[in-house]
This record gives C-alpha cells, sequence and structure tokens, in this order.
C-alpha cells in the first residue's frame, strides 16, 4: 500500500482505465469500504459505457464523400475566383489598355515613394503570399534563430521579429520581398481561425518618424508608420478596428529597437 | 502527403461523432469536420513535429465547434439543434435502448459545453487526461474538475429523468 489518500481524480481514473495496476488495486479496496462511493464510480462507469454505446454507430457510419481526404487534396489548389469587382475592373484595364489607357497611367502607376509606396508594396506582398497554402513562408518559424540572422544579413540591420503571441497570432515565418528601394522584411502571422496578417519592414533612412496611417483596398487593411530609420506596414484582412491595435503593439515592440542600429 | 493521409484518414468517423455529439446536427457536425480537414491539409507543415496528429486534428475540430457553439448561443434559444438532433439519423434508432440513448445525449446536452467537451473526448473518444488537455489548452487539473463535475452532473440528471419517467409510469 503506498499509504497515498484516494482522491477524487483516482475514482475517474479507475474508470478511464488509467491507473496503474497497483493504485488500481488500491483504489478498489478503499471503494469496498466505502459503498456509496462504490455505488457512485459504478454509476459513472454505466454512464461511460452509455456514451460510447450511443455514439458508436455515428463512428461506423460511412464517410460520406465532401470528407474524402483524397478529394480534399485534390481541391486544394484551384485557382481562387477572382472577387467580381477585381475582375471587372482586370477586364475593364484590358479593353482600355489598347486605346486610350494612357491617360490612365498615373492611376495606374505605382506609389514610388515614402510610407505610401511601403504600404502598397506590403498590401502586394499580402495580396501574393497569405493566399498561399503550400510555401506561405520562405523560412518558417521554427527556424526563427537563421530568419533572424538571414534578414538582418541582408538588411544590414539588426532585425527582432514582433511577438503578436498575446493577441493569438502565431509566427508562421517570413521571407525576403524585394523592393525599389531594396530588400525588404516580411513576417507572416497567423490565429487558430487561419486568419493571416504579413508585416512589411526595410529600412527607409530620409523618413522621418511619421504616426500611423491606414488604409484600405480590396478587402485588406493596412497601418503604416515609420519610426527610427525604418518604415512598418501590417496588412490584414480583418476589420481596422482589430487590425489598429495589433500595429500598436507591433510598434510598441519595435520601440527602441531601431532597424538604424548596425549589426 | 501519403504520411499526411496516413495519420488523417482514420481519425475521421472519430472527428465526426465527436463534432456530431457536440452540435447535435449531422450535416452542421460534417460541414464543421469538413472546415477542420481542410485546415488541417492547408496547415498540416505547421503542426509541431513532437506533437501527435490525434490530439492536433481534435482541437482544430473542437476550437471550430467551440466558436459555432458561441455563435448559437449569442443568437439565443437554438431549437433547430434541438430538433436536428432527434432527427438525425444514428444518434436516436427508434428501440427502447434509443429511446434511452436519446434521453443520455440529451441530458448530455444539457451540460455546460466545457463538460461536455471533456466528457465526450475522455469518455468516448478515449483521449488520455494528458491529451484532453492539450486539445483544450487547459491544463490536467482543469480537465479532471470538469471531467468529475460532468459526470455528476450528467448522472444526477439521468437519475432525475429515470425518476420522472416512473412517476409517469405508476401515475
Amino acid at each position: 500500500m503506498s499509504g497515498r489518500p484516494i482522491t477524487e481524480d483516482d475514482l475517474h481514473g479507475l474508470v478511464d482505465l488509467a491507473l496503474d495496476a497497483a493504485r488500481q488495486a488500491e483504489v478498489e479496496a478503499w471503494l469496498a469500504a466505502h459503498p456509496a462511493e462504490a455505488a457512485r464510480v459504478e454509476a459513472y462507469r454505466r454512464q461511460r459505457a452509455a456514451l460510447r454505446e450511443a455514439l458508436a454507430p455515428v463512428a461506423s457510419e460511412p464517410v460520406p464523400p465532401e470528407l474524402n481526404l483524397a478529394r480534399l487534396l485534390e481541391r486544394r489548389w484551384p485557382a481562387r475566383p477572382l472577387p467580381w469587382r477585381a475582375a471587372a475592373a482586370a477586364v475593364l484595364l484590358l479593353g482600355l489598355g489598347g486605346a486610350g489607357g494612357w491617360w490612365l497611367r498615373d492611376a495606374a502607376r505605382p506609389e514610388t515613394r515614402g510610407l505610401a509606396a511601403l504600404a502598397q508594396q506590403a498590401a502586394d506582398s499580402y495580396a501574393v503570399y497569405a493566399p498561399d497554402r503550400q510555401r506561405p513562408v520562405e523560412l518558417r518559424a521554427a527556424s526563427q534563430a537563421e530568419l533572424v540572422s538571414w534578414m538582418s544579413d541582408r538588411l544590414g540591420r539588426r532585425i527582432t521579429v514582433p511577438d503578436l503571441s498575446a493577441a493569438g497570432y502565431r509566427l508562421m515565418g517570413g521571407r525576403l520581398v524585394p523592393t525599389p528601394q531594396g530588400p525588404a522584411a516580411l513576417f507572416m502571422y497567423d490565429d487558430d481561425r487561419g486568419s493571416r496578417l504579413v508585416l512589411l519592414a526595410r529600412t527607409m533612412p530620409a523618413q522621418d518618424d511619421t504616426p500611423m496611417s491606414g488604409r484600405s483596398r480590396g478587402g485588406m487593411e493596412s497601418f503604416t508608420w515609420a519610426a527610427g530609420g525604418a518604415g512598418y506596414s501590417l496588412v490584414g484582412a480583418i476589420a481596422p478596428t482589430a487590425l489598429h491595435p495589433l500595429a500598436d503593439e507591433v510598434r510598441r515592440q519595435m520601440a527602441g529597437r531601431s532597424l538604424r542600429e548596425p549589426v | 502527403m501519403t504520411d499526411m493521409a496516413r495519420l488523417i484518414e482514420p481519425l475521421i468517423p472519430s472527428l465526426r461523432r465527436y463534432a456530431r455529439a457536440l452540435l447535435r446536427d449531422r450535416s452542421a457536425a460534417d460541414d464543421l469536420v469538413q472546415d477542420g480537414l481542410e485546415r488541417a491539409v492547408s496547415r498540416w507543415h505547421q503542426r509541431r513535429q513532437d506533437g501527435d496528429a490525434r490530439s492536433w486534428l481534435f482541437a482544430i475540430v473542437h476550437n471550430l465547434a467551440a466558436n459555432r457553439l458561441r455563435q448559437a448561443a449569442r443568437r439565443g434559444p437554438h431549437l433547430p439543434l434541438e430538433a436536428a438532433g432527434e432527427a438525425a439519423p444514428g444518434l436516436a434508432p427508434a428501440q427502447e435502448a434509443g429511446l434511452r440513448h436519446r434521453d443520455l445525449l440529451r441530458a448530455l446536452a444539457g451540460l455546460p459545453e466545457e463538460q461536455r467537451s471533456v466528457l465526450l473526448l475522455v469518455s468516448v473518444e478515449d483521449l488520455s487526461y494528458a491529451e484532453a488537455a492539450r486539445v483544450l489548452g487547459v491544463p490536467i487539473g482543469t480537465v479532471m474538475s470538469r471531467l468529475a463535475r460532468g459526470r455528476e452532473r450528467l448522472r444526477l440528471a439521468m437519475d432525475g429523468a429515470a425518476g420522472a419517467a416512473h412517476l409517469r409510469r405508476i401515475k
């Protein structure tokens, strides 16, 4: 006998066959002397058996076709249908492109400077990488040290990765993104519902610290700011009211960790 | 990919059973499992290599189900779920055992979601206490106390139902 007192957990362990043989013998001996508890344990055993019996038929039903794993895998990489507005815009631009499209050139020309350019690059990166089910990031979060040293090396600045886990967003990993201003670091996050965020950061030596500004484009929201010689843009397909606090958190964590700081 | 199929496929019947027991609606449960499988397939490379596939998949399905139940609760009394539970084929064959099972599942549905999940994962799906804790993202101690409360509450509910049935018979 171990002399350990019998606990409620032991009684459930007995019901669920989770005790080792020695403990099981002790609990059974104790129950022999406590008929009321023994009756309760017996009721739990019957309850367990009845639940299993009641639900067993569901598990022995044939699996319906929509849950056929091979089919799910086949369906995994279909071209995502364009939202109709984007599709209509594409058709319009193609139609206009040949003839009088030149006067649209300003509208279609990408922003080339400042935070507007960074916000646009971040939104473009989100549109390309966030829907990617196969390889959304180049280097996964599991290799975070490698990720940090690689990006620090390529950007020529020490890089820190913001931690958004308190808000339910896990780091998936990152990649380098080319921009006309040089390489930018992209970090991707997701939450339990699969909602993804992209943070794009690059050095902007000529840029003064600039407060956060929000933008919307085609279902994407972004917040963009500059601090300490670097620009940051956080993009997600979530409400601006949900994204803004996350951007604040990134800014808070990056404050004092200037990208200007050499490696 | 074959590795993934080999690990996921055998779990599908259990995942369906767990989802159906929680939602009590056949098509809603299957939709949910489908959603869960799609997530699992697309995030397969992100799962922790040391974690087991079963807890990971149950956690995905559990989180989807819990969200759905919370949404349903916000929308107020959910008669459709109750009705669907009775109509759901496979849950309630019309025999005496079937009636008993129906009473039991109805009493189970009366438990708070957190107790119901633990009861199902441990009693029906044979997850260890540690696995159930991983699925639910809570400490083992919490699993144990929910299990104890859930079992006792279900026992009292069934005793009450049996008592009521007895009264009806002698009246």
